[in-house]
């Protein structure tokens, strides 16, 4: 009997399973006939108006690979290629032809009082030290970073490419390398003059009068300390444009460090460029006055004295205070320790 | 002369990665360099696509326009390739590039990247087509052979197509009028500056 009633159990069991997957079943096939998978896809279009870029998720090691699409390197190569070109060329050519305008026009400042034979010293070893080492390296990166925008338009034609490869790659490592001391150089060189750079208020004065520079007569010479207002605007300058140079030169360097993004490379690709080549201009119109420009300036970065009578005219109040100081130092070479 | 593109259809993409290992056999592509890759969008979520992403073989490439040394060049069926021999690492067209598709063999430090590699579309690079010194530095050569690019030859649900623009175009097209959806060519209207109307 008890046999009996497990197999009637056993059926009703089978036949209960039965009725409910006959119930499921039309469920199922309640859903829309034609489905649009796409209908909450992600639309490319979409993306790119929103975002700027598109991003997702990927399974190599390398997370810049999630980056799907990035068409922002359109607008940096506008700019590398075009607006870098420009500016670099307004920039640096524009003062060339201001310079030999000028130059034309004024002619090398000369010493009104002559040179008297006698000298002082204005930049002693280390000081020149510090000038050249910075001023080389400056030179030579300035020379291979401009070779990087402009040396496929001009060199690259003339040179011919396995040349211009070859030369390229120097450049490259020696823009980096050298960047060292530059660094170095340009560290040294705020906490050495400093101290001398602050306004005063001469400056006033001096930028007034435009430094003498306008005047073809020789008569206007503003007093001025050690550095004069011209030259303390292009000492904090260099140190700024220097600090704007390092942190984009740098992250160039290293690349994607410490999650930078190519928007940001490129971000720095720009600042770099732009501060550069105002900084090459910049840096032109320093070496025209320290040479062509001013009689007797040279004298103060070769060997470090210059003459009497030029430290007269163009730093009077330095003057003034080191050979009041000089008696000083004569006092302090006949310690005992020398 | 052909206009060779790639074209990932997303909605059949299922991220199974054989293009990215075929890729990385096919041309004996070092470790953690991927000249193929795909990317997931939307993870896990309603609407999740992935891409097959390489080069794109840009029409007007911006990272021949960058390169400082100009050492890209572009194929008669317009394939972007470049020369080892003059690439000096600088790593511009990485900036450049909207897909993310030129890879380094170094980490970078000190401008020290190593020339610069990317997917050839399976065509080498500037030395004899099918030469030892081709192989060494591009990979293999499969245009050359009559082949298409081994990517799209192996995907296993024809996700990745790679040919003539205008007869993939056209196939995209017919695969989308019969199934009634197509979320468009990926990357398309960014390096050719055309869609597929469908």
């Amino acid at each position: 009997m008890t046999k009996y009633f497990a197999h009637i159990r056993m059926v009703a069991g089978a036949l209960a399973l039965a009725v409910v997957v006959a119930m499921s079943a039309p469920a199922v096939a309640q859903q829309p006939s034609s489905v649009n998978p796409n209908a909450s896809a992600v639309q490319e279009q979409q993306l790119m108006q929103q975002l700027k870029v598109i991003q997702g998720l990927g399974t190599i090691p390398d997370k810049k690979s999630y980056v799907l699409e990035h068409p922002a390197g359109r607008d940096w190569r506008e700019f590398h290629n075009v607006t870098l070109r420009w500016i670099g060329g307004i920039v640096i050519i524009g003062m060339i032809v201001l310079l030999a305008i000028f130059y034309m026009w004024r002619g090398s400042m000369k010493l009104r009082t002559g040179f008297s034979g006698t000298t002082i010293l204005r930049f002693n070893a280390f000081e020149r030290f510090v000038h050249w080492l910075t001023a080389v390296s400056f030179v030579i990166l300035g020379i291979t970073g401009l070779n990087i925008t402009f040396g496929r338009v001009l060199l690259l034609p003339w040179m011919g490419p396995e040349a211009f490869s070859t030369w390229s790659e120097w450049a490259k490592y020696s823009h980096n390398y050298l960047s060292f001391a530059f660094t170095i150089g340009v560290v040294l060189m705020f906490l050495m003059w400093v101290g001398e750079n602050f306004p005063t208020a001469a400056d006033v004065e001096w930028m007034k009068e435009g430094g003498g520079m306008f005047d073809k007569e020789e008569k206007t010479h503003p007093p001025a300390w050690k550095f004069n207002a011209g030259q303390k605007l292009l000492y904090w300058f260099v140190i700024l444009g220097s600090i704007a140079m390092m942190i984009s030169g740098y992250m160039l360097m290293f690349p994607f460090y410490g999650g930078l993004t190519v928007g940001n490379m490129e971000l720095a690709e720009i600042f770099h460029g732009v501060v550069g080549v105002l900084f090459v201009s910049l840096i032109l119109a320093h070496i025209y006055l320290g040479t062509l420009g001013m009689e007797g300036a040279f004298d103060a970065m070769s060997d470090g004295n210059v003459d009497v009578n030029w430290a007269k005219e163009h730093h009077s109040l330095w003057y003034e205070e080191e050979m009041g100081s000089g008696r000083a130092r004569a006092r302090g070479a006949m310690r005992p320790a020398e | 002369m052909a206009r060779m593109k790639f074209l990932c259809d997303a909605d059949r993409c299922i991220e199974c990665n054989a293009c990215v290992t075929a890729c990385k056999n096919e041309h004996e592509v070092p470790w953690g360099m991927n000249r193929r890759r795909v990317v997931t969008l939307n993870d896990g979520k309603p609407g999740e696509r992935s891409i097959s992403m390489a080069c794109m073989h840009c029409t007007d490439a911006p990272c021949a326009a960058v390169c400082p040394v100009n050492c890209f060049y572009t194929t008669a069926d317009a394939v972007v390739l470049h020369s080892k021999d003059l690439c000096i690492g600088c790593g511009y067209c990485f900036y450049a590039c909207p897909f993310g598709a030129p890879q380094y063999p170094k980490v970078g430090n000190f401008g020290s990247r190593g020339k610069m590699d990317k997917c050839t579309y399976c065509a080498g690079g500037p030395e004899a087509d099918g030469s030892k010194a081709e192989y060494e530095k591009y990979g293999a050569n499969r245009l050359a052979e009559g082949k298409l690019p081994l990517c799209a030859e192996m995907c296993s649900t024809k996700s990745l197509l790679a040919g003539d623009g205008d007869v993939i175009a056209q196939i995209y097209k017919e695969r989308v009028s019969r199934r009634g959806y197509g979320s468009g060519a990926w990357g398309w209207q960014t390096a050719y500056h055309e869609t597929i109307a469908t």
